[in-house]
């Protein structure tokens, strides 16, 4: 370093020096970006924040470590003993979750192949407009869709009393969940580059073994991150799940059973606990676990994605 | 001659095979989409006239029209992106101009991540707990739009960070050589020529914001209001909470009603994403590089 700083010319130290003294008002604008540039951690601190600070006397007092999350009885307004287990909220998200996963990440993955691999332009541009369309469809509209049209084809098909349970919510969350899977996945294989594909083809490999033999492993991390953001959609799903899942607390036994997840749950009852009570602040508790959740699916994810890169 | 082997062959067959079987499904995944528009539209175009937008609900939400929603709709969708974006884009121009590859900048992107990812239930926890509550906001239309602000953040910040990269690194360095500044060639290099990308991904966020209910259920949208907000601290219905009000917690609603509200929302959606696509569409050929 100081060799370096020998080496180079008075000139450039003169100029270097008067580079360094900026005008005061660019370097207060500048000061004002770089506040701005953190202000996702300063709020992602502050969501923290606030849900814990709205949870904290919950957590201090009522709150059992064990019956919290070991048991299914949620009875936040019983006369007798008020309850808060989130056991069989967390088995309904948990359900919710998987089922749609298994639908939508080999649909997905099928799709993000074809659209990267195998189609041409032409159709690309039209499947990406039609993923973003698919993509804008707003939850409040799924929901609609769960109970008017997949209710009824449930209960026909199937031939059960109610149609609003975990395979609704499953597959309206599996549809939401697609065009994240399938955009996040073709990134993922766009990425591998083409020289990959170019050697493969050279030595006779035919498209299907180079997606399985070449992209596949080249791909998975970012294939796998792809699933993993899906996962994390579904996850925080609320106003599809709160009007498709049936709202019954319970471990569904099966999946024709209705259930309720913890974000419905957080959806239903906020409104009607009055602020500030026990009832309010589990609901709260509630968040922060749901927060937590999504915060390690998210961090998966991205060191997936980083890792894919490195 | 060459002619190519029966090993070859079958292997060509199991390929378009293959292809066939992908292309299906690819198909058979975006027939829903198709379908579920068709069929809102059949339904619904039956309730839908100009009385139907431009009048309020009566009889309890069982009659009558939807303008008090649309109104709501636009005050949280404006609201909210006066605040996001103006924030959202000087982020983005933090991360892609200034910001060194360190620690800091590593956990600015872990936390827009985080952010993308907070379900909306959670967005809403935190705008009751602070905009309502903490910054006694009161539940109104300004701690609504707020939530819905920060619920946008990291979509605008993201989006436009990625058309501030598509501008050439050449373009900064013949700026810098010329003398200018730093700021100077934000001002005047980068920012114009990302002006496009940054107005989709705005526009995008329009339309992700309008369709949004959980973040907004408690931080400032009523089920139903007899008047007109006249100032960001009133309640405010909205076109999203009104389809889910009417669809399941009223009885005795017309069944085109519910139908026909789900189908102005979706083209009011649409309309935004189209808008954006063309934006895009239209940009990307008179780009400079």
């Amino acid at each position: 370093m100081e060799i370096k700083l020998t080496e180079t010319p008075p000139l450039t130290m003169e100029w270097r020096k008067k580079k360094g003294s900026k005008p005061t008002g660019e370097r207060i604008i500048e000061a004002l970006i770089k506040i701005a540039g953190v202000s996702s951690i300063l709020l992602i601190g502050a969501i923290l924040f606030f849900i814990v600070k709205e949870s904290y006397p919950f957590l201090m007092g009522a709150f059992d470590f064990k019956e919290f999350f070991f048991s299914t009885e949620w009875y936040p307004a019983s006369v007798v003993k008020i309850r808060y287990g989130i056991l069989a909220l967390l088995c309904g998200t948990v359900m919710v979750t998987v089922l749609s996963m298994l639908i939508a990440v080999p649909l997905g993955l099928a799709c993000a192949f074809y659209i990267s691999e195998f189609c041409g332009p032409r159709l690309r541009e039209i499947y990406k407009i039609l993923i973003e369309f698919l993509a804008a469809i707003p939850s409040v509209v799924w929901g609609f869709i769960a109970i008017m049209m997949i209710n009824p084809a449930i209960i026909k098909l199937f031939n059960v009393p109610i149609g609003l349970n975990i395979l609704n919510a499953s597959i309206i969350l599996a549809l939401m969940s697609l065009p994240l899977i399938i955009s996040v996945g073709e990134d993922a294989l766009r990425a591998v580059p083409e020289t990959y594909r170019e050697a493969a083809e050279a030595l006779g490999a035919t498209k299907w073994e180079i997606a399985t033999k070449v992209l596949l492993p080249a791909a998975k991390n970012g294939l796998m991150a792809a699933s993993l953001l899906g996962v994390g959609r579904a996850l925080g799903e609320t106003m599809a799940v709160l009007m498709a899942t049936g709202h019954s607390i319970q471990i569904p036994q099966s999946i024709f059973e209705p259930g309720r997840t913890l974000t419905a749950t957080i959806a239903a009852e906020l409104g009607e606990s009055p602020k500030g009570g026990e009832h309010y602040q589990a609901l709260f508790a509630i968040g922060l676990v749901l927060f937590c959740l999504s915060f390690i699916v998210n961090l998966t994810a991205d060191l997936l994605i980083r890792g894919k890169r490195q | 001659m060459f002619r190519p082997s029966n090993h070859l062959i079958l292997k060509e067959i199991k390929e378009k095979k293959l292809k066939n079987l992908l292309s299906t499904v690819t198909f058979f995944l975006f027939l829903p989409a198709l379908i579920i528009m068709l069929w809102l539209f059949v339904k619904g175009s039956s309730a839908l006239s100009l009385d139907f937008l431009f009048m309020d609900p009566i009889e309890g939400m069982t009659a009558g029209g939807i303008f008090p929603t649309i109104v709501g709709t636009f005050w949280l969708v404006i609201i909210s992106v006066l605040v996001a974006c103006p924030l959202g884009v000087i982020a983005a121009i933090y991360l892609s101009e200034y910001a060194k590859d360190n620690t800091l900048t590593r956990i600015i992107r872990l936390a827009i991540l985080n952010l993308a990812g907070v379900p909306s239930i959670v967005h809403a926890l935190f705008g009751l707990g602070a905009f309502v509550l903490f910054l006694k906001m009161g539940t109104s239309i300004l701690a609504a739009s707020l939530t819905l602000s920060v619920m946008n953040l990291p979509v605008i910040i993201t989006s436009t960070l990625e058309s501030l990269k598509a501008v050439p690194q050449s373009y900064r360095e013949a700026s810098w050589n010329v003398g200018a500044s730093r700021l100077q060639t934000i001002r005047h290099i980068v920012l114009p020529n990302s002006i496009p990308g940054i107005l989709t991904g705005v526009v995008f966020s329009v339309g992700r914001s309008a369709g949004e209910t959980a973040a907004i259920l408690f931080t400032g949208v009523a089920f139903y209001l007899p008047f007109l907000p006249q100032s960001v601290f009133d309640q405010c219905m909205s076109l999203s909470m009104h389809l889910f009000t009417i669809s399941t917690q009223v009885v005795g609603v017309p069944d085109a009603y519910p139908y026909a509200t789900a189908l102005v929302l979706i083209l009011l959606i649409l309309s935004m994403n189209s808008l954006a696509v063309a934006l895009r569409s239209y940009f990307r050929t008179r780009r400079k590089w």
